[in-house]
């Protein structure tokens, strides 16, 4: 009992690093906006296992909830000058 | 390449600080002072079940009031910003499909009713108006997914926003009159531990909070759908 506790904040906290691995070099735009949301469900994850609820309940409306559709809704604003900087995509 | 080694050095360090933390952590056998005043006079000093509420609005109350008109303040930017952008809204836009049309009809009333669960329960459970307020926001946010075109008033908004602040700020007022001080919940009775209508006034300021907070973030959402396309 004593060893699930460390196990799953480290299995979490993996999975939020793969997710913001592939946000920074996934394939495009929206990939990495969904690996971006899904760093904040992690997070929130995190922070209930952590006993705190309080916060994962901020974190996983404003976190991964409506920043994720705000950075959506700005990528269908900007689409087709985000090539344009000559970034990674 | 500078600029690169620049950042490298940056992480190294930043890696080498939080690596001491880390090491260095032990965690406490015990609460510290403060912490232990709050885990054992909360609940006969305010009322409330939920200890982290009652550090957010009474405890800490005066924080919580900033933390409100910082997100006041970026609301209002948002707005100022976007209004200039608004446009007529005539043009027809591709329907949005069946799935999330009759999706949003079914789950925008059970999202909403969650969300007033949330803040009129903060005392109770955790959450509160903060969490509660952005789960409402998911809801106008569902509403604006299913119907782009869709016209949220934002008079009413405004007027929900700011009768909330202004019975927030009154109720603080009322504090420093009939209780302790500016924010105290103890204008109204405690009521039992565990009920609805208890902790005084913290199920009151939170609802306000929440109504507060949705409003912000709803005009938000509306006035970033109502920008023009490109």
């Amino acid at each position: 009992m004593s060893y699930l506790l460390p196990a799953l904040v480290g299995l979490v906290c993996f999975a939020m690093l793969a997710a913001a691995f592939v946000a920074i070099r996934g394939a495009g735009m929206a990939i990495a906006i969904l690996a971006a949301g899904l760093v904040s469900l992690m997070a929130s994850v995190l922070f209930l296992v952590l006993a705190a609820p309080d916060v994962a309940m901020t974190e996983a409306a404003i976190g991964s909830g409506l920043t994720t559709f705000l950075l959506f809704f700005v990528l269908g604003r900007v689409r087709g000058g985000e090539k344009e900087e000559g970034g990674h995509g | 390449m500078v600029k690169r080694l620049v950042a490298l050095a940056l992480l190294a360090v930043f890696g080498l600080v939080f690596a001491t933390l880390l090491t260095g952590y032990a965690p406490d056998a015990e609460l510290n002072q403060t912490a232990r005043y709050y885990a054992e006079r909360t609940a006969a000093d305010l009322g409330a079940a939920n200890i982290v509420t009652a550090i957010i609005v009474t405890y800490r109350g005066l924080d919580t009031l900033g933390e409100v008109t910082v997100l006041f303040l970026a609301a209002a930017i948002v707005g100022l910003v976007l209004a200039e952008g608004a446009h007529d809204r005539s043009r027809m836009r591709p329907p949005v499909g069946e799935l999330l049309t009759t999706g949003t009809r079914f789950l925008v009333p059970m999202i909403l009713l969650l969300g007033a669960y949330v803040f009129v329960n903060g005392h109770l459970t955790p959450g509160g108006g903060f969490q509660g307020g952005a789960i409402i926001a998911s809801a106008v946010l569902l509403m604006l997914l299913a119907d782009p075109l869709r016209h949220f008033s934002h008079r009413l908004i405004s007027a929900i926003e700011s009768l909330a602040g202004i019975l927030y700020v009154a109720i603080g007022i009322a504090g420093l009159f009939l209780a302790g001080g500016f924010l105290d919940n103890r204008i109204l009775p405690l009521g039992n531990l565990g009920e609805l209508a208890s902790a005084g006034a913290i199920p009151l300021i939170y609802s306000l909070i929440g109504l507060k907070v949705g409003a912000e973030f709803s005009s938000m959402l509306a006035s970033l759908s109502e920008t023009e396309e490109p």
